[in-house]
Parts: structure tokens; C-alpha cells; sequence
């Protein structure tokens, strides 16, 4: 009963966020490339995802500034760091090319698995293999 | 339909931009942690030392797939086509490795992060959003149409 608390949040969390993902196009290379489009055949829709998702989660965190713990957890483990540092423009910067050049980030990536598998697997090695390559060179201490 | 936007979906858009604020607000508040996909991935595959619970880090994984394939049982999905591959491949290992070096992407920053004001995701989703904006620039310019 104890682990089904704690592991049906996150089970349900992603369910719906790779539900969310697909209504929404973001699982479609060309809809995202299509939304970054800006200076030539721009598709708005993504706005609209961001738009939706944004204003539901900025609900969430009023709601989560009166909480004293999560529901089904002791306590709250966020990020509180508020330094800009190189490495955060940077890594984004690059994320970003490879946003442009193919259409897909992680979370379309993984939900994509269900749909267009084949498709999306080399995806995933060479993102898996990105992972791998930050974790030996840049993050050898494990922050 | 939005008007001289032929191709755009703002309901669905809009539905599913909900559906992933429904889901992060879970996370939320249910788990009390960020719903960002690149930082769980990672931790589901060992490759970082956060400190969320494999089992918590693969529920949310198996969900991803779990809740797409729902979606295309019930209402289909259109045809999804993707770029060749050899840009593929480069573009996955930019996305893994900037994203852990960036400390998170769409999800973590563009939508948690932003939600809450941290000026570090409001940062960062500027200029992974603008890196993707100039890449497909510089692809037009050069006359790489894929």
C-alpha cells in the first residue's frame, strides 16, 4: 500500500503527460519544427501547449506554497538554485540546436516509443549516449 | 482555426498544454518534485545522482508510452515523419548531452520552471528557444530542406 502511494503519482504523472504530449502535436517533428519556424511558415500551435501547460502548473506552485509536504511524500525536493551560470546557457544553447534540427525533445521522445518506435529509437540512443558523455566529462564529481 | 494559420491546432494544442500542467501539477504535488523528463531520464538510467527513487524515476517513464498509446487507441494520431537520419543522430546527442548540461529542457524549465519564475528556466527556455529558432534560420539559408 506504501509503494503503491508513492508510485502511482509519478505513473500517472507521465501517463498523462505523454497523453498531453501527443493531443498536443509536440510528438510531431514537423509541428515543433513548424513552431520554431518563426521567419518563415510559422505554426503557432505550441504556443498554445506551452500557453495551457504554464498557466495549470503556475496554479500548482500558489497551491504548493501552502503546502507543508507533498501528498504522498515527507517532503518537497526542488531545485532552488537561482545562479546563471555558463553552463546553464550553454547546455540550453545546444539542446536548442538539436531541438531545431530534428523536432523532437525528451519527453516527445520517450511517449513516441508507443507510436513510431522504430522511428524514434535512434533518437533515444544517440540522447542516451549525449547523457552518458555529459556524465564522464563535465559531471565526473556526480552533482 | 486560427485565421492565415491553416495547419495550427489551438484546441488540441490547448488540451494537451493542460493535460501536461495537469501532470506537473501532479508530480507536484503529489510527489513534490519537478516533472522534467531529461533530469528523470537520466536518473532512471543511472546517469545522474539526484535523489529520486529508481521506481518513482520508472513509473514516470513506462507513463510517457503508457498515456501516447491511449491517445492513439482512442482518437488516432497523424502520420509523424521525421528528419534522415544522420541528423537524427546529431540531434539526439546534442539534446542528451545540453540537457544535462543545461540542467533540464521543455518540461523542466519550459514549463516548471518558467510556471514558477525561476530565472534560471526563464533564461534557459529563452535561449534553447532562440538556439532553435536560429538553427532552423540557418538550415533555410542554406537550402536544407528536410
Amino acid at each position: 500500500m506504501n509503494a503503491l502511494r508513492r508510485l502511482l503519482p509519478p505513473l500517472a504523472s507521465g501517463a498523462l503527460f505523454g497523453a498531453g504530449l501527443t493531443i498536443g502535436g509536440m510528438v510531431d517533428p514537423a509541428r515543433v519544427r513548424g513552431f520554431l519556424d518563426l521567419f518563415g511558415n510559422w505554426d503557432p500551435t505550441l504556443a498554445f501547449v506551452m500557453g495551457g501547460a504554464v498557466v495549470v502548473m503556475a496554479i500548482a506552485w500558489r497551491i504548493q506554497a501552502r503546502m507543508r509536504h507533498p501528498l504522498f511524500a515527507e517532503k518537497f525536493s526542488l531545485p532552488e538554485r537561482q545562479d546563471l551560470d555558463g553552463k546553464l546557457i550553454g547546455g540550453a544553447i545546444l539542446f536548442g540546436i538539436g531541438w531545431g534540427l530534428a523536432g523532437i525533445c525528451p519527453g516527445p521522445a520517450i511517449a513516441s516509443l508507443a507510436l513510431v518506435p522504430v522511428k524514434v529509437l535512434p533518437f533515444i540512443a544517440a540522447m542516451v549516449a549525449g547523457m552518458a558523455l555529459h556524465r564522464v566529462t563535465l559531471d565526473r564529481k556526480g552533482s | 482555426m486560427i485565421p492565415g494559420f491553416p495547419a495550427a491546432d489551438p484546441v488540441g494544442g490547448l488540451i494537451g498544454g493542460v493535460l501536461i500542467g495537469v501532470a506537473g501539477a501532479m508530480m507536484l504535488l503529489g510527489a513534490g518534485r519537478i516533472a522534467g523528463v531529461s533530469g528523470i531520464a537520466a536518473r532512471g538510467l543511472g546517469l545522474s545522482s539526484g535523489n529520486m527513487s529508481f521506481s518513482s524515476a520508472w513509473m514516470f517513464l513506462l507513463g510517457l508510452p503508457a498515456g501516447a498509446l491511449l491517445v492513439m487507441l482512442v482518437r488516432g494520431v497523424n502520420p509523424i515523419d521525421y528528419v534522415p537520419l544522420p541528423a537524427v543522430l546529431i540531434a539526439g546527442l546534442l539534446v542528451g548531452f545540453g540537457t544535462r548540461m543545461g540542467s533540464g529542457c521543455t518540461s523542466g524549465h519550459g514549463v516548471c520552471g518558467v510556471s514558477r519564475l525561476s530565472q534560471r528556466s526563464l533564461v534557459a527556455t529563452a535561449a534553447f528557444m532562440i538556439a532553435g529558432i536560429l538553427t532552423i534560420v540557418a538550415l533555410r539559408l542554406a537550402s536544407i530542406a528536410w
